[in-house]
């Protein structure tokens, strides 16, 4: 938990928020980590002219060059072989998977290069490289375009893995991902890069990056999500409300390392949690999630810890997606199962 | 740019002239590329039978008659196809589809190599093979469901003879080459019987070719001799990337590396491509091997519906290559020839304009899946866990209809 902390460079006195979408922001965040240290490249496919295929380095060939905004052959496990070549060399490679089941040709070099490397040399190497991943789904798309790959890198040591739910945290989140030594694979609600505008100050403080958050407090139960899912639990969350039932919930953010302690200090308090995620529920993150609030808070427990999430089927043809993604009534079925224990 | 710190200890070379700036090392630079062949992108020979001023070619081996039906079938083959295209298109801007892959430009690549196959062939195709999977019989409608997000392509491809278009890129190469091995042992390659043998032919475009897949798959392919005739559409583009960043030299050189031929032929002209494929695949049937054919073409649409070329792509790139419209080329070559008269042309356009009304309706009278099918062929045997879970799906869901009422 020891991301360098990135300090505010503009004086306090000049106007420094703006409303931003999540792309926007990312591109805010990348187009600051690049002018901070030129060791910074962006590498894939379309990320150049193009700005890539949702936009987010619109714009950072024309200002950094295309010895730094690089487009790369079609290859990802050349994109991500080479990343690591670069690393070793002293850069820090951001790469774009241009979508989350795309991601499975560079599989190998992510598990077994970058994750392992550092510990391979026994210190001696480092991997300050960040994998950008689009993921999830409810975006019409055909296959391979809708995916939540997060818990197949989280369940291998030596990999990093967060994920943003707003413009503010994808803007500082990816700047620190960026100045961690560690490889770090950082997924991208893609339904959320245009959904809404927030406030950014580019002044702020950020958070730690590998810590969760408490995004809105409750008392009757705890609900656990990230990344696209957090917007559906604040949703639930609201509508509980208006039946004058209160939930506490939590945005993960980090998922390797899992930051549970406020986790776990909701879940004394409510004694029950539910968590929600578009993965598979079969040995997702809940499962983690779940596992761990058992051992630590059995005794606080009214219920036991329940899961919402995508089916155990591959992801379904778009006309019926809506019923795969777990929205805010499945979330609510699930509080009331919980409540009724 | 500034210097870095390299993460391992410091160069520790012993080369006398590290920088490699005295004399000797320039001439060998120079000799390496006089001995080992080109490092640059050189203009090379394209097969062509039919320029695009509707000129007749001939062509010393892949020449070959034409008779009158033949050339007025590719002719509405790709008249056809193309109002699948803009059809398609217009359904996806009303809504209808989610997305398409558009071909515009690429008719004569796709017919010419689809109308080579032999009954018994099998196509492992991506995901923008309209026109090779329209000469294999293949329902468009169901191309559509695709797209319309209705289903993952439910076509049989076995009856077919034409694989499940396959998205992640190249994927399908080593399939195919898989696909040919098993015909190898099946013995219907190089038994001398025309209708007997058999091979494959993959699809897949010059951005795909950078995949590591790609590159196994010629390896296999060499390797076993395996029936594969690798058919790489050249677009030019892999949505804004252009060739240039894939490859150095022209693509189809790259099959001499991998020990098997390699030919460009004109992408745009439906004859060549034809008389290529065909001749390539009778090697494969005939088991010499596998060949690699790169049709030379350009993508004259965008690479999907949601992409914008406008921002990477030179408009006058795609007014010359309109010149080079592989149906315009035909057209002229026909009616120089009397082979069509305005009344052919006419019923063609009729029969066009059918076939656009039976997409449009049929596209719209889609139904959307039940939801419940989504638990249906995860597994050949269905799981105790997931039949579960399906229960608990329709319960979830009874447990709404039984609020309402
Ligand atoms: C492994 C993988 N990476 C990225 C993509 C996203 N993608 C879809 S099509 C495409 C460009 C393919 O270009 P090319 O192979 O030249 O074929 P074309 O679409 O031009 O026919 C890309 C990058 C993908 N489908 N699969």
């Amino acid at each position: 938990m020891s991301a360098p902390a990135i300090e505010p460079v503009a004086p306090a006195a000049e106007r420094t928020t703006e409303r931003v979408t999540l792309a926007k922001a990312l591109n805010a965040g990348l187009r600051r980590a690049m002018e901070d240290d030129d060791t910074v490249l962006v590498m894939g496919e379309d990320v150049g002219k193009l700005g890539g295929v949702f936009r987010i380095t619109d714009g950072l060939q024309k200002d950094f060059g295309e010895d730094r905004v690089i487009d790369s052959p079609l290859a990802e496990s050349g994109i991500v072989g080479t990343a690591v070549g670069l690393a070793l060399r002293g850069y820090r490679p951001v790469v774009e998977i241009q979508f989350d089941g795309f991601v499975y040709p560079a599989y190998d070099q992510i598990v077994c290069q970058v994750a392992k490397m550092r510990y391979r040399s026994g210190g001696n190497l480092r991997m300050p490289m960040v994998i950008r991943i689009p993921y999830g789904g409810g975006i019409g798309a055909v296959e391979h375009h809708s995916e939540s790959p997060e818990a197949q890198f989280a369940h291998t040591p030596g990999l990093k893995v967060v994920t943003c739910s707003n413009p503010v945290d994808g803007y500082w989140m990816l700047q620190q991902a960026i100045a961690s030594d560690d490889p770090v694979i950082f997924l991208e609600p893609k339904r959320q890069y245009h959904a809404d505008k927030v406030d950014l100050d580019v002044t702020a403080t950020p958070d730690q990056l590998f810590a969760s958050r408490v995004v809105r407090a409750g008392t009757d139960a705890t609900l656990v999500a990230y990344g696209p899912q957090v917007k559906v639990a604040m949703a639930a969350a609201e509508a509980a409300a208006n039946e004058g039932r209160s939930l506490e919930v939590i945005d993960l953010r980090t998922l390797s390392p899992l930051d549970l302690g406020p986790v776990f200090d909701s879940v004394r308090r409510t004694g029950r949690a539910v968590v929600t995620h578009e993965a598979h529920v079969n040995l997702g993150m809940g499962a983690e999630v779940a596992a761990r609030i058992s051992e630590e808070c059995f005794y606080s427990l009214e219920a036991p810890v329940l899961r919402v999430g995508g089916y155990d089927t591959p992801y379904p043809a778009s006309r019926i997606e809506e019923e795969f993604l777990p929205d805010l009534d499945r979330v609510l079925d699930a509080v009331d199962r919980s409540c009724a224990f | 740019m500034s210097q870095h710190d390299p993460v391992v200890g410091a160069d520790r070379t012993t080369d006398p002239d590290p920088a490699g700036e005295g004399p000797e090392r320039v001439a060998t630079t120079q000799a390496f590329e006089e001995v080992f062949g080109p490092a640059r992108d050189s203009e090379p020979e394209l097969v062509q039978l039919l320029t695009p001023e509707g000129e007749r070619q001939h062509h010393p081996l892949f020449d070959q008659d034409f008779d009158a039906d033949t050339l007025r079938g590719f002719y509405r083959d790709m008249v056809l196809v193309r109002r699948l295209d803009t059809e398609a298109t217009a359904l996806q801007r009303h809504g209808e589809l989610g997305l398409w892959a558009q071909l515009l430009g690429q008719e004569a690549a796709q017919i010419g190599a689809g109308r080579a196959l032999r009954a018994q062939d099998h196509v492992f195709p991506t995901y923008r093979e309209h026109g090779v999977a329209w000469c294999k019989g293949v329902d468009p409608l169901r191309l559509l469901a695709i797209f319309r997000g209705v289903d993952q392509g439910a076509w049989d491809p076995e009856a077919h003879h034409f694989g499940l278009y396959t998205i992640v890129i190249g994927a399908q190469t080593l399939h195919a080459v898989g696909y040919g091995m098993g015909m190898q042992r099946d013995g219907v390659v190089g038994t001398g019987d025309p209708d007997r043998d058999a091979a494959v032919i993959a699809h897949f475009g010059d951005g795909a070719s950078s995949q590591g897949d790609v590159n196994e798959a010629f390896i296999f392919a060499a390797s076993y001799n395996a029936p594969v005739v690798f058919f790489c559409q050249n677009n030019q583009w892999a949505i804004s990337e252009p060739i240039e960043r894939q490859s150095r030299i022209p693509l189809y050189q790259r099959a001499n590396g991998f020990g098997f031929p390699g030919v460009r032929v004109d992408g745009n002209d439906v004859l060549a491509t034809y008389a290529v494929t065909r001749a390539a695949l009778q090697r494969a049937r005939e088991g010499q091997g596998p060949t690699f054919v790169e049709a030379y073409t350009y993508r004259m649409g965008a690479h999907t519906t949601t992409d914008d070329p406008t921002r990477y792509r030179l408009n006058d790139d795609v007014e010359r290559w309109k010149l080079r419209d592989p149906i315009k080329r035909l057209e002229v070559y026909l009616r120089r020839n009397g082979l069509v008269d305005d009344a052919w042309l006419a019923d063609l356009t009729a029969e066009a304009d059918e076939f656009g009304r039976t997409l449009r309706e049929g596209c719209k009278s889609m139904p959307d899946p039940a939801p419940a099918s989504m638990f249906d062929h995860v597994y050949a045997e269905e799981t105790d866990e997931l039949r579960a879970e399906r229960e608990g799906f329709a319960a979830y869901h009874a447990s709404f209809e039984a609020g309402v009422s």
